[in-house]
């Protein structure tokens, strides 16, 4: 059932998806109010499927599946925030997509790869997820803020008066979605790698710290703190940024790809 | 109507090169000196803004070589130059001055301070003697023209200028202008303007900087601002979010190493500069550094054409305007033409008038006061009846295309060829300024 109020979430983030393609090239206000609406939505159904899926009593941390569906829901939730704040929908550009793809894995029906099946320290696991998932959504929207920096950037640098991309807010604007997003992630995602190293550890008695996952993960880990310092310290923005955010990013969705690959994360079956 | 005219504009030719023809105001009496003493050039006036360089003159046969002049001038080539100039005559001339100095061929259309920069270069030109007749009748028409299309068309009511612009292009970039600082550098009448509406959209504090520190003064107190002094120029710029800058340096003043230092002491906080001087003061090399965004006079008009469109309609109104005053100074003109010959007739069949008068006293002896008087009606009613169809149809001729034929004819006719043609009368000369 869960996976049904899943599907309609997905329906509604594809009208979603729509709107970040055509955003691109025209501005429309009844567009974007759509999108808007079609994607709280989508947000509602899948957080219905998120509940349903926990008062299920099958393990909803378990599998990838549901780590990206949670994943989507997080990226959607601070996509919204942003939009409290600051009134713009454009952030969606970047946003939607990502969310409509995580949705899209963890709706297809086909058996999930499980991440672990028994874990003793339940109450970290949950921690391990929520924490890392919160940084992993910030890092999506700081990276979206990035991509959007460049393009407003670029459109101001070339001078031409163009209804192109003209729905993006002040360059200031994107710069402070971006700079938040990063300052915000950058603890959740600290305290996330923390907790699933302090789980690893006593799970297994040790870490290997050649797994794949945990070598990503700490490799994106340390662009995330160079972003954050390079900012605070010399305030990178525009090209720099973005490059040091995709780079973090990319980082993440490999890391995030080694669990198809990676054992750490299958501990329980051991 | 021997009117020619040169020149490039915003339109025809690049910042590149518009600021390699700029004159500065201190050399423009010369240039139009050298303008009126060159070959087949009766009189001559020169139009240097930010946006337009163009030789106005009143030509000997109608055919000087402006192309030369300009080259000689700004010693430049053929090749450099000639792909980007412009040229009209006699009608399309007038037609052209009156669309400037009514500001319909302005960067932004309707704009006021285009009237009063050919105002000054009007009088800088007639100042020196280069500017006499008919330069001086065309101009004064052009600025009547001009009122009439800004009292009779809202061309030039709306708010879109070259500072609602920068205000536009600074609010893309900050979002709020709140607390943001502008700094002004070389007090010009625009930069006041594009500062005055960022203040009033919240900018915070200001800096004025110039080369003269007095003016420096003067302006910041206006804004209840600070003085800097030029020197001190580079140490204080970081401290600005926006730039406006117009000085008459010959060389740009803001180069990528200043923007470097800048953004450095900025911590790469975006800056914005609104560079409205010609030569431009920004170095294009500056603007291409992240962080630096340096828009000049060329790139102000490409984000104000995009609001000339609402203007449209206005300037279409103003465009039937200018048409119907250029045939009425044509007209006007034209009959200035045909003056020289009535009054030339009129004083030809005087004098044979009193030639006759003087021979039949002659021959007639001693004339009675009455016989005086009698004769005298007889010759004046005679001569008036004579001379009534060639005046009305010199006069009506005048406003068609064959008035220079029937000039002609009867200044043949009468042999008034050998006579020298009066100047038309100074009434004249006032009615066509208003």
């Amino acid at each position: 059932m869960s996976l049904l109020w899943l599907r309609f979430a997905l329906g509604c983030y594809f009208i979603s998806l729509i709107y970040a393609f055509f955003a691109l090239t025209r501005t429309s206000d009844l567009f974007s109010r759509i999108a808007l609406h079609a994607a709280s939505l989508g947000m509602v159904f899948h957080f219905v499927s998120l509940v349903e899926l926990f008062l299920s009593g099958q393990v909803v941390w378990a599998s990838v599946h549901n780590g990206e569906s949670l994943l989507a829901f997080f990226s959607m939730t601070f996509f919204m925030i942003v939009y409290a704040i600051y009134q713009t929908t454009s952030p969606g550009v970047v946003v939607f997509p990502i969310v409509f793809f995580l949705t899209f894995v963890a709706a297809v029906d086909q058996q999930p790869v499980l991440l672990t099946q028994y874990v003793s320290h339940k109450g970290w696991l949950v921690a391990h997820i929520i924490l890392i998932f919160t940084g992993y959504a910030a890092l999506v929207l700081s990276f979206g803020a990035s991509l959007l920096y460049l393009l407003q950037e670029r459109r101001l640098k070339s001078k031409k008066p163009t209804s192109l991309i003209s729905f993006l807010p002040a360059l200031e604007v994107i710069d402070q979605i971006g700079y938040r997003s990063l300052l915000l992630g950058f603890p959740f995602m600290t305290l996330g790698l923390l907790t699933g190293t302090i789980l690893a550890a006593t799970t297994y008695g040790h870490v290997d710290f050649l797994d794949p996952v945990f070598l990503l993960s700490l490799l994106m880990w340390a662009v995330y703190m160079l972003m954050v310092f390079t900012r605070w310290n010399s305030g990178w923005r525009g090209r720099r940024a973005a490059v040091l955010a995709t780079f973090a990013f990319f980082a993440a969705i490999v890391a995030w790809a080694a669990n198809y690959f990676s054992a750490i994360h299958r501990f329980a079956a051991s | 109507m021997r009117f020619q005219l040169i020149g490039v504009n915003h339109k025809s030719a690049p910042v590149e090169v518009r600021e390699r023809l700029a004159i500065p105001e201190s050399r423009l009496p010369d240039a139009c000196r050298e303008l009126a003493a060159y070959p087949g050039i009766e009189e001559g006036m020169v139009i240097s803004t930010c946006n337009r360089v163009e030789v106005v003159t009143h030509t000997a046969n109608g055919h000087a070589d402006l192309r030369g002049f300009l080259h000689e001038h700004f010693r430049l080539t053929a090749a450099d130059l000639d792909e980007h100039l412009y040229e009209f005559r006699e009608k399309d001339a007038v037609r052209h001055i009156f669309r400037v100095a009514s500001s319909l061929d302005s960067m932004v259309v309707g704009e006021a301070q285009i009237l009063g920069q050919v105002k000054e270069a009007y009088a800088t030109a007639r100042a020196v003697g280069a500017v006499r007749g008919q330069l001086d009748q065309l101009f004064s028409r052009a600025f009547a023209v001009a009122k009439r299309v800004r009292t009779e068309t809202s061309v030039g009511s709306s708010s879109v200028s070259i500072a609602s612009v920068a205000v536009e292009l600074a609010k893309k970039i900050f979002g709020s202008l709140e607390g943001k600082t502008v700094f002004i550098v070389g007090a010009g009448k625009m930069s006041e303007l594009a500062a005055r509406h960022l203040m009033a959209h919240g900018c915070a504090s200001i800096f004025v900087s110039n080369r003269t520190y007095e003016r420096a003064i003067g302006l910041a107190e206006k804004f209840n601002g600070q003085a800097i002094r030029f020197d001190d120029l580079y140490a204080t710029c970081d401290r600005a979010d926006i730039v406006i800058t117009s000085t008459g340096s010959p060389h740009a003043i803001f180069r990528r190493e200043h923007g470097e230092q800048f953004l450095a002491r900025r911590k790469n906080r975006p800056m914005f500069f609104i560079d409205i001087a010609v030569p431009r003061d920004v170095s294009p090399d500056m603007a291409k550094l992240d962080g630096i965004f340096a828009y000049d006079i060329d790139d102000l008009q490409q984000a104000v054409s995009s609001h000339v469109a609402d203007r449209r309609k206005e300037a279409e109104l103003a465009e039937a305007i200018i048409a119907s005053e250029v045939e009425r100074f044509e007209a006007r003109l034209h009959t200035l033409d045909v003056v020289p010959t009535i009054v030339s007739l009129q004083d030809h069949l005087e004098t044979i008038r009193q030639a006759e008068i003087d021979r039949a006293r002659g021959r007639m002896g001693q004339l009675t006061a009455e016989q005086e008087i009698a004769l005298e009606a007889l010759t004046r009613g005679i001569i008036n009846k004579v001379m009534h169809t060639p005046i009305t149809t010199l006069k009506t001729a005048a406003k068609e295309s064959e008035a220079t034929t029937i000039v002609e004819v009867v200044r043949r006719l009468f042999n008034l060829h050998n006579k020298e043609a009066p100047q038309p009368a100074k009434k004249h000369e006032e009615e066509t300024r208003d």
